[in-house]
């Protein structure tokens, strides 16, 4: 294996780490908004490190443009449903009537 | 073992799984999910024998006809839940009940 | 031989993760691991080989179906306890489940494996079929009267699903104001450009790469279902002649293909070559847009509109 492709093997490596990290948040930690703590800051930097490792072994600037644009739509759906989440949560908690969204 | 055992063997797990499921159990919505992960099986296998040796072209028929059956499931579900959440909004409840039949 | 311990492992989490939805008592549980169930199943289409199917379970499987059961569950409540099966059924169950398994192992290890199949075959046609994807070639040229009839049951059950509601247009009463948070809306604005974008590039893709009509229009309906979440509705400015027009247009491409191919003297459905790739990429933006507005319809139709299960037909703007 080339240089390169030690690259890869270790940011994919940390990026399972991190995704670990996360997973291990989800189960230990005691309420949804630890959890989500968790769960967002791990998969997204996970998440950002596997796409680094992949960009370096695409086969053109197009695929690894896709690649970069996989990661930025899920950190924007991953925050987004991580800020739903905890409104929802948050209502629950303060026992309002809080909407049943979808 | 090869792939295609190995899937076709996980297929016929999932389906089996399925079907005690659809059988036993009472809630609707759990059917529901119980003939997906059965219809899933039956697409799992027809890929699997359709699947050639890694770098060898697979058989695009199968591929054609789990395609369309993907979106045949969806449209199943789709109608059974629009059926299910009629029944509980006319009658509360999510199980069929022999002993009553359909007020 | 398997090349990779990745397989065992995604086989043994695909059957866990079933059985696991299968048996939560928690209905919201099971939905969620039944959504987790379908990217699996997208990861077990990639290692068999089969991208297109993954990019449509993803979508479709796992995306589309997972809004349904998530919304569906929005208003019968995640309680999934039920009353205890007698014995004898539930062991008889498992008796006969364990039996099938068996029976189906026998008949399927039993099978020969160098059968030949249809690969070679379309190969040898594809250069005739308008584009350079065997799939989309199978779809939309070999076996186009499946896809023309797949289509028809997305338009049976939107049917379906529509005559099943109660006396409310599908537009549904103004919103109550519960839409003030502006961050769904805020991202659905961002989202919803690339969505359309990504859409139509599976579309395009499909003539000669992974891709087409179904995943395309999937990715499209889940920019309508978006769309629906985010608050807006769509329904109440779509004129309803050209609500219905828009969903038999797939249906009623085909047809007009068919037809005008049996008119033309050649046979139902039969594309000629020369001008096969035209008549594809026609019927797959007609077929694009129907299945499209069918899923978000799907998804509409369903919901009750003030997200409870009241059956008055008061509050209700006009029928579509």
């Amino acid at each position: 294996m080339s240089a390169l492709d030690w690259v890869t093997v270790t940011l994919l490596c940390g990026g399972g780490f991190f995704f670990l990290a996360g997973t291990l948040g989800l189960l230990r930690f005691p309420d949804a908004h630890a959890r989500l703590h968790a769960l967002t800051k791990a998969d997204n930097l996970g998440l950002g490190l596997v796409v680094l490792g992949l960009v370096l072994q695409a086969p053109g600037p197009a695929v690894a443009a896709k690649l970069i644009l996989t990661w930025l739509l899920a950190l924007l759906a991953s925050a987004t449903s991580c800020y739903l989440i905890a409104g929802v949560s948050r209502g629950r908690r303060e026992d309002a009537s809080a909407p049943r969204d979808a | 073992m090869s792939a295609f055992l190995l899937y076709t063997l996980t297929s016929v797990a999932l389906f089996s799984i399925g079907l005690y499921t659809l059988v036993v159990r009472e809630h609707l919505l759990r059917k529901i999910l119980a003939l997906n992960v059965m219809g899933g099986a039956v697409f799992l296998f027809i890929v699997a024998i359709g699947y050639r040796n890694r770098g060898e072209a697979p058989d695009p028929i199968s591929h054609a006809v789990v395609l369309t059956g993907i979106v045949v499931a969806v449209s199943i579900t789709a109608f059974a839940l629009a059926l299910i959440r009629r029944l509980h909004a006319e009658t509360g409840r999510t199980v069929l009940r022999e002993e009553e039949g359909l007020e | 031989m398997l090349d990779s311990p990745l397989d065992p492992l995604l086989a043994l989490g695909i059957i866990a993760v079933a059985w696991t939805s299968l048996s939560s008592r928690n209905l919201f549980t099971g939905v969620i691991l039944f959504i987790v169930f379908g990217l699996l199943m997208s990861l077990a289409w990639v290692r068999l080989d089969a991208p297109d199917i993954a990019l449509a379970e993803a979508a479709i499987g796992a995306g589309i179906t997972g809004a349904l059961l998530l919304d569906a569950l929005g208003q019968i409540g995640s309680d999934g306890r039920e009353r205890r099966r007698p014995p004898h059924l539930r062991w008889g169950a498992a008796a006969v489940g364990i039996a099938v398994a068996g029976l189906l192992t026998h008949a399927f290890t039993d099978l020969p494996r160098d059968a030949g199949g249809m690969t070679g075959a379309v190969a040898a046609a594809l250069p005739e079929s308008g584009v350079s994807h065997a799939v989309t070639a199978v779809l939309l040229n070999f076996r186009s009267y499946d896809t023309w009839l797949e289509v028809a049951v997305l338009l049976v059950a939107v049917i379906g699903v529509l005559s099943l509601r109660r006396g409310v247009g599908l537009s549904g009463p103004e919103p109550s104001g519960a839409a003030d948070d502006p961050m769904l809306p805020g991202m659905a604005r961002v989202l919803l450009p690339v969505m359309v974008l990504v859409g139509g590039y599976l579309l395009w893709r499909g003539t000669h790469a992974p891709g087409g009509a179904f995943q395309g229009g999937a990715v499209l309906g889940s920019a309508g279902v978006l769309l629906l979440l985010a608050g807006d509705r769509p329904f109440a400015r779509l004129p309803g002649a050209l609500f219905r027009g828009a969903l038999m247009a797939g249906l009623a491409g085909f047809g007009l293909a068919a037809l005008g191919l049996l008119a033309s003297g050649r046979g139902f459905l039969a594309l000629p070559p020369e001008h096969a790739g035209a008549i594809i990429l026609a019927v797959e933006i007609t077929v694009t847009l129907s299945i499209a507005l069918t899923l978000t319809a799907l998804f509409a139709g369903a919901r009750q509109p003030d997200g409870t299960a009241a059956p008055d037909g008061s509050a209700g703007s006009h029928r579509p």
